[in-house]
């Protein structure tokens, strides 16, 4: 789809049926844009929904949240306090906010490396996440690993090997079905690890078995420096199931990521097996912080996305046409967001290092050791 | 010799401090970012490299060496390791039709810059982005050189060949031994940067020689410099059996040297004298080789006299036998230091057979200082690795067994 489409797509007013004063009834009737959604072997999401004031509010708050703690990430890794490979979701907020509107804590989520949203989404705290960039005690992994090793009880984790989480998401996905639980995985990958094998190995046992797997593409048009078309065969992520049905879904939208998430949902713990779902998005900055993201693409081509197409924006204009915010109150959410991020800077630089004993905790469980952790010379090394 | 392996508390032993007058160490105090506001390079920082003498800093420098006299009346050029790394698949590409580089992003020179211009110089059908797919990357090689071509593959970081490992271990390493001679990879060659970097964490810091060294049918090499890298590049694509060519990627901009334009191959399964010595046997490769040229120094202020025989080992599979095991017959004492952990390290291998070749001649336990056996940790790297410190205080332990 062309650029120009896409940005008319994400832009195109919605219908508001029916909207009260945000002063009494808060329900929101919305209509999608009609092209918000693709099908591949199965019904396209209903375009109708209904959200409360209070979860548009929630939605456009994590999102604004979600990119002061990216801007923060940036500016600290710039300042050299993160050092080494941090890949920010600059752009790509909709894709975690809308899916986590729409799922329950039963519900697991496994990412790829571009992790620090779907964190701050699953619970996560702002602090947690810039202390384990930083490489702090305060870290959610503890500091032991840095930007694509953060992890919550329901958030099994990003993970630095392009494609290796898709198949653990269908185990994830069978211990669920296993355990008679009425919930869903959903297992996310990017556009350039969808060409991995691994990815196909998953498809093939998700369906095989009829697991509750929703295969999420965070479709952002480059894998690494590698346009979308120059690395896949066939660019149509959401059929790449061939025996799985899929869902287009414009990614930039909130309001419909959340709509194809509860969709995806339903399919799959109705027991109608796995899901794909394609959420056509962009990242603004580069790959990670090495890549200024400018050789592969044009610059007017990043400005007309973040003009024309931006999630927060949208999502902020849509607010303003229900009549549910007053532009105040969304400026006063903005500030506090602001308030978070930088007081939760302050709280992560302030964390020590973690211990230097933690460098031999968390490889065996506990009392299972390998008695002899050898060091560099024979003087060194731990006893357990 | 028990008391050798007694386990101290790492916290309550202080051994962690850093007890090293900056003097000793080869740091260069001017800036090493470019800017203010710039990330630091992903290949991170060597700084002790720039002043080595393990560099050939002149043209003279660089040509006395005589594994180069087919270029010792040739030029020279000031080249970095991704440079003459570049520049040896450039000649690579020039002398072999067949001969292709692909990987991902090595289009646009790939994310280290090793494939700068090659695409623009040969033409984008031999210098070719691939998709993200490493065990793709590697079958889709395999059956490029079955065919009798040459086949450069880039696998992005080590730690990335894991999902390959499967079709290096069992198509590409046993598929002359299976088809009876029928078929073989002889024109394949895998790079990969390998290695610590300081920030790397987890997922691309590793140095997996070891992996692939227990695998016969695999050559598998590490060089130390840009004049090593060229030499042995050329060599292991031009080698009729697959190899896997570990770069250190850390030395990438910090190792710069005079390397001969021209077109040369150094030795597999040779390895390199970098300094003769009578005392103590040293083998290190790649970036190691460094630190370990710094704990020399720094044991040799500390005892006096001391003379140390230092080798790069170059090739790990298959690795000189002979001229370690000659150094450790005149020397009688060894010291191995590698990057990746100790148990199971390719040390294990190099101290088992030299215990087996000059048992009689050694005169100390033979040393090995590797990285802890632990997965490779983020915040903890400066602890983790075999640091100058370690390789100093192991040259003093085996001096004064």
């Amino acid at each position: 789809m062309s650029l120009s489409k896409v940005a008319a797509k994400a832009f195109m007013p919605s219908a508001v049926r029916t909207f009260a004063s945000s002063a009494v009834a808060r329900d929101v009737n919305i209509t999608l844009h009609p092209q918000s959604f693709e099908a591949y072997k199965c019904d396209a999401p209903s375009l109708e929904l209904t959200l409360k004031k209070e979860e548009l509010v929630h939605m456009y708050n994590s999102m604004v949240t979600m990119r002061r703690m990216e801007m923060a990430s940036d500016a600290l890794y710039k300042a050299k306090l993160i050092r080494g490979f941090c890949h920010l979701c600059t752009g790509q907020e909709a894709v975690a906010v809308g899916m986590e509107t729409a799922l329950t804590e039963k519900d697991k989520i496994i990412t790829a490396y571009r992790c620090h949203g779907f964190t701050y989404m699953r619970g996560g705290s702002i602090t947690s996440i810039l202390a384990e960039l930083l490489g702090r005690k305060a870290g959610i992994s503890g500091g032991k690993g840095g930007s694509m090793h953060m992890f919550t009880p329901n958030f099994f984790g990003g993970n630095g090997i392009v494609g290796a989480q898709v198949p653990l998401g269908a185990g994830i996905a069978f211990a669920q079905k296993y355990l008679g639980e009425k919930a869903a995985t959903f297992a996310l990958y990017g556009d350039g690890a969808s060409n991995q094998g691994q990815v196909f190995e998953a498809y093939n046992m998700a369906k095989l078995w009829d697991l509750p797997c929703v295969f999420v593409c965070e479709n952002n048009r480059y894998g690494m420096g590698t346009a979308a078309n120059r690395s896949s065969a066939n660019t149509s992520y959401f059929k790449r199931g061939d025996y799985i049905p899929g869902v287009k879904v414009n990614g930039m939208d909130v309001l419909a990521v959340h709509q194809a998430v509860a969709y995806a949902k339903e399919w799959t713990v109705s027991g109608k097996g796995p899901l794909l779902l394609e959420m056509e998005t962009y990242r603004y900055g580069g790959h990670s912080m090495s890549d200024p993201g400018t050789t592969y693409r044009t610059r007017e081509e990043i400005q007309h996305m973040r003009s024309n197409n931006d999630p927060i924006t949208g999502l902020k204009q849509r607010m303003l046409d229900f009549g549910v915010v007053t532009e105040e109150e969304l400026k006063a959410i903005d500030k506090a967001a602001r308030a978070e991020v930088d007081k939760a800077v302050e709280e992560s630089k302030a964390s020590p290092e973690p211990d230097v004993d933690q460098l031999f905790t968390q490889i065996y469980i506990k009392g299972t050791e390998v008695p002899h952790i050898r060091g560099r010379e024979p003087e060194e090394g731990i006893r357990f | 010799m028990a008391s050798l392996i007694r386990s101290a508390r790492l916290a309550s032993n202080a051994i962690f401090q850093q007890r090293l007058p900056a003097k000793l160490l080869h740091t260069s105090a001017k800036s090493h970012y470019a800017a203010a506001n710039s990330p630091p390079p992903a290949e991170g920082f060597m700084p002790g490299v720039a002043n080595s003498k393990l560099i050939k800093h002149t043209q003279h420098d660089a040509l006395r060496n005589p594994e180069l006299a087919s270029v010792a009346n040739g030029e020279t050029k000031k080249m970095n390791l991704f440079q003459s790394v570049n520049d040896a698949m450039a000649i690579a590409l020039a002398t072999d039709d067949t001969a292709c580089v692909f990987g991902e992003d090595v289009a646009f020179g790939g994310v280290f810059r090793c494939t700068m211009g090659l695409s623009e110089t040969f033409g984008r059908d031999r210098v070719f982005n691939t998709p993200l797919t490493e065990q793709g990357i590697a079958g889709f090689a395999i059956g490029m050189a079955a065919m009798g071509s040459t086949a450069i593959a880039e696998i992005q970081f080590a730690d990335y060949i894991f999902p390959a490992f499967d079709q290096i271990v069992n198509e590409a390493a046993k598929y002359r031994y299976r088809s009876g001679g029928e078929f073989n990879v002889g024109g394949l060659t895998f790079r990969t940067p390998c290695g610590a970097v300081g920030h790397g964490g987890h997922y691309h810091s590793q140095h997996p020689e070891a992996y692939f060294a227990h695998t016969p049918g695999i050559k598998v090499v590490v060089p130390r410099s840009p004049i090593q890298a060229k030499g042995l590049l050329l060599a292991s694509i031009r080698d009729r059996n697959p190899v896997v060519f570990m770069e250190p990627k850390i030395l990438y901009r910090a190792a710069v040297e005079q390397v001969p334009v021209g077109d040369y191959e150094l030795p597999l399964g040779k390895a390199e004298i970098l300094q003769q010595g009578k005392d103590l046997t040293i083998v290190g490769w790649g970036a190691q080789l460094y630190v370990l040229e710094n704990a020399i120094q720094l044991a040799q202020k500390r005892m006096p006299g001391l003379s140390v025989e230092l080798i790069d080992l170059r090739s790990i599979l298959p690795w000189d036998v002979e001229t370690v095991c000659n150094s450790v017959n005149k020397t009688g004492r060894l010291l191995i230091a590698h990057e990746a952990s100790k148990t199971q390290g390719f040390a294990a291998e190099i101290a088992a057979t030299v215990q087996e070749r000059c048992f009689l001649r050694l005169e100390s336990p033979i040393e090995r200082i590797c990285s802890f056996d632990t997965p490779f940790p983020l915040i903890f790297e400066k602890f983790y690795v075999p640091d100058m410190i370690r390789c100093a205080e192991g040259i003093e332990r085996a001096m004064k067994f």
